[in-house]
């Protein structure tokens, strides 16, 4: 269970990690705490998997990668194989079974067109699958992966 | 707009940042020692890619189970062009949505926003999406409800 302390702890974290020499002391103070309880708890709180990872978050199109979602339409009996050739790429980030007919929807960062390319085509060209979309961003109106804990 | 070059030092200390965050007193000087880049420089490095956007985020993700964001639904919408910017522009008022974006569009497949909703329960997730179709006129959504998380990972940039 997450203590009074722990939720505002984790709105704090959530959205400013200083930049400084010693921040989990400057966390503390925000915190009317100490530095070596703030560094304990968060410890728990990364153990106990509340959090899921601390750091920067860097944006891909900044750092000259190509970012696509792509969506496969496939076959129920091929599914596992089809998965797991996707999840054996380090760019395919994220993977998800979902429903509906286009059944397998994962995110997809390469540093090159190139490779995207050779991807989608090693994957569509597996048994059992019926379709495939490369669903390419045109426009990205907000990435903002935070909940304020009450 | 072009994109700030990447240096070699910039690479290093993203590698170096891009695993587990030093649970430590001095993180960045433990990146310092990791890298041979000195602590001061590591940290004005770091800094300057918070101010040109590089980095969108420094701090904590939550697993959404954990704190109680049991449902999720990947909503697209079929929106007129020309009006997408002024629909985005509600949605992403809403805390509980975390994404928001235009993508191409496929033969069959004519939905152009995205958007992925994040709720306690299913019927939470479905009365959001009700109300952004009320609010912005918009009948024409499919609701892509997660079946099996398969891979979540944060991307390791720079290793090839």
């Amino acid at each position: 269970m997450l203590s009074a302390f722990d939720k505002k702890f984790l709105n704090l974290l959530q959205t400013n990690l200083p930049v400084e020499h010693r921040p989990f002391e400057v966390l503390a103070q925000q915190m009317d705490s100490d530095e070596s309880t703030v560094l304990h708890r968060i410890r728990e709180l990364k153990r106990d998997g509340y959090i899921r990872r601390i750091g920067p978050f860097f944006n891909s199109d900044k750092l000259d990668y190509f970012a696509t979602l792509v969506a496969v339409d496939v076959d129920a009996e091929h599914i596992d194989e089809v998965v797991k050739a996707i999840n054996e790429y380090p760019g395919a980030t994220h993977n998800y079974e979902r429903e509906g007919k286009y059944n397998i929807w994962f995110a997809l960062l390469t540093p090159n067109n190139e490779q995207r390319k050779r991807i989608i085509d090693h994957i569509s060209a597996m048994p059992g699958v019926n379709d495939i979309m490369d669903l390419e961003a045109t426009k990205k109106y907000k990435i903002n992966v935070q909940f304020k804990l009450q | 707009m072009e994109n700030v070059k990447i240096d070699e030092n910039d690479k290093a200390i993203i590698r170096a940042l891009q695993d587990d965050f030093p649970l430590e007193r001095k993180p960045f000087e433990f990146i310092a020692k990791e890298t041979g880049i000195p602590e001061d420089e590591v940290m004005r490095r770091v800094r300057g890619m918070i101010e040109d956007g590089r980095i969108r985020k420094m701090g904590a993700v939550l697993r959404h189970r954990e704190i109680g964001y049991v449902a999720n639904v990947l909503c697209v919408w079929r929106v007129p062009e020309d009006s997408a910017d002024r629909i985005a522009s509600m949605m992403v008022r809403y805390p509980q949505i975390s994404h928001v974006c235009l993508r191409k569009t496929a033969p069959g497949w004519p939905y152009n926003l995205y958007t992925m909703v994040h709720g306690r329960s299913r019927t939470e997730c479905d009365d959001i999406v009700d109300k952004l179709a009320r609010e912005n006129g918009i009948a024409d959504h499919v609701m892509l409800y997660t079946v099996r998380e398969l891979k979540k990972e944060s991307m390791k940039y720079f290793l090839e």
